[in-house]
């Protein structure tokens, strides 16, 4: 009974277990909080900040922070919502997102979120960085041009022995994708696919797989980001 | 009927699918041009400007000079301009070629491609009737002040039917869902 704690997101009292983050309790309780670099069963990074709510008038990542017993959480204030949408719009402007050339298109994260909120042009000036498609192993791509440094990738993929596949390297603007060729033999067909199926964006593609589902089967073709929250 | 609204529209560096996405609208085609008036567009044929419009239709970027000229052009001539489609919206497939040389993109399309004919002797076309080709692709939005962006390669033409709709009888454009895409 006394791990059960009570707090308040947008006014609607919800119950949540001591030790959860504010995006589990959510979740619970069928209210959605958008979530980017956020993955089950993986530790949060915290990078994305596309959770970003309002905890007792300061702005902090719900993926990140743990509930609290009397928690005022603001989540779709409109003063939350234009925030979360600047951030995916400087997500957009940051990489070369040419959807129509996607394969992830209509399964993407990143565009769906940009769908729920109706976005339909970014406030930011595009900065067409320079970025590469690189080849990097008999089964896999890395197209950086869409890579939003997530991590999902670096936490979530292991190798059979346990070893990491990807890591960043450089930093800020500079930051790239980069995927330990040592560890090229370990990945076979469902490592890949795995890989390919973690990244929320089309920044890990599996190759020979292309376009795969039809234009109105893919998964955000008719059903919104979130929408299976009950709202 | 009198006063209906003036549409005037344009295809810069587009491949006219979002005129055709306009054109997919069927048989409210009917319907549309008895709410408004179609002036300069490709649709009609008609070339340039004898009166001030109401709403001014983008399709595709600017990639050369004259995208540049027309694209101001049309915001001097319309109180309302739209940017339609992805290309008009973030520069699209031909923005592509952003982050490559100019001087580059010239080479591989007209010296060095698999596809130049190497029977003749290539060059890259510099006819002074030709106009200048920009050092990248740039939205619309970033040359002119644009009003209102409707996403899509092409959009959905049941979103430029919404969008056309409540914006001449005034009404909020509600966005649905299935409609707004961005491929
Ligand atoms: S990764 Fe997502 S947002 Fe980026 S181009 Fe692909 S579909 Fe569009
Ligand atoms: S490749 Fe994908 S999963 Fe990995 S960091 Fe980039 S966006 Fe995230
Ligand atoms: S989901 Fe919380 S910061 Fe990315």
């Amino acid at each position: 009974m006394s791990n059960e704690i009570q707090l308040t997101i947008d006014g609607k009292s919800i119950v949540a277990k001591l030790g959860q983050t504010i995006v589990e309790a959510a979740r619970d309780n069928n209210v959605y909080i958008p979530t980017l670099c956020d993955f089950k069963n993986l530790t949060p990074a915290g990078t994305c900040r596309v959770c970003s709510v309002k905890v007792d008038g300061r702005v902090v990542v719900a993926c990140g922070t743990r509930v609290a017993s009397g928690m005022v959480v603001e989540n779709e204030s409109a003063e939350m919502t234009d925030t979360r949408k600047a951030i995916i719009e400087m997500l957009f402007v940051e990489g070369n997102h040419m959807c129509p050339t996607c394969e992830k298109s209509g399964n993407c994260e990143l565009q769906a979120i940009a769908y729920h909120y109706r976005i339909t042009a970014p406030r930011f000036p595009f900065l067409f960085p320079k970025k590469s498609l690189e080849s990097v192993h008999p089964l896999l791509m890395l197209e950086h041009n869409r890579c939003i440094q997530c991590r999902r990738c670096v936490r979530g993929i292991r190798t059979k022995d346990g070893k990491g596949v990807f890591a960043f390297k450089n930093r800020s603007n500079n930051i790239e994708l980069i995927m330990d060729k040592s560890r090229a033999d370990d990945i076979d067909d469902e490592l890949a696919a795995a890989a390919a199926n973690i990244c929320p964006v089309g920044a890990i593609i599996k190759k020979g797989v292309g376009f795969s589902t039809p234009i109105g089967e893919r998964t955000f073709d008719k059903q919104q980001i979130g929408e299976s929250y009950g709202k | 009927m009198a006063n209906k609204p003036i549409v005037a529209t344009a295809s810069l560096a587009g491949c006219f699918g979002c005129h055709m996405s306009l054109l997919d609208i069927d048989e409210r085609i009917l319907d549309l041009i008895q709410l408004v008036e179609f002036d300069k567009s490709p649709i009609t044929d008609i070339k340039n400007f004898e009166r001030k419009c109401d709403i001014g239709i983008i399709e595709g970027g600017c990639c050369n000079s004259e995208n540049v000229e027309n694209l101001k052009l049309f915001r001097k001539n319309c109180n309302i301009l739209v940017s339609l489609g992805e290309c008009a919206i973030m520069g699209g497939l031909p923005a592509m070629r952003n982050g490559i040389p100019i001087q580059e993109c010239l080479e591989e399309a007209y010296l060095n491609g698999v596809t130049v004919d190497v029977g003749d002797e290539p060059i890259i076309p510099n006819d002074e009737e030709l106009p200048m080709i920009l050092d990248r692709v740039y939205p619309c939005h970033e040359v002119v002040k644009i009003d209102y962006h409707i996403p899509g390669c092409a959009p959905n033409a049941d979103l430029i039917w919404d969008f056309l709709t409540t914006l001449v009888t005034g009404k909020d454009l509600e966005l649905k869902y299935e409609t707004l895409k961005y491929d």
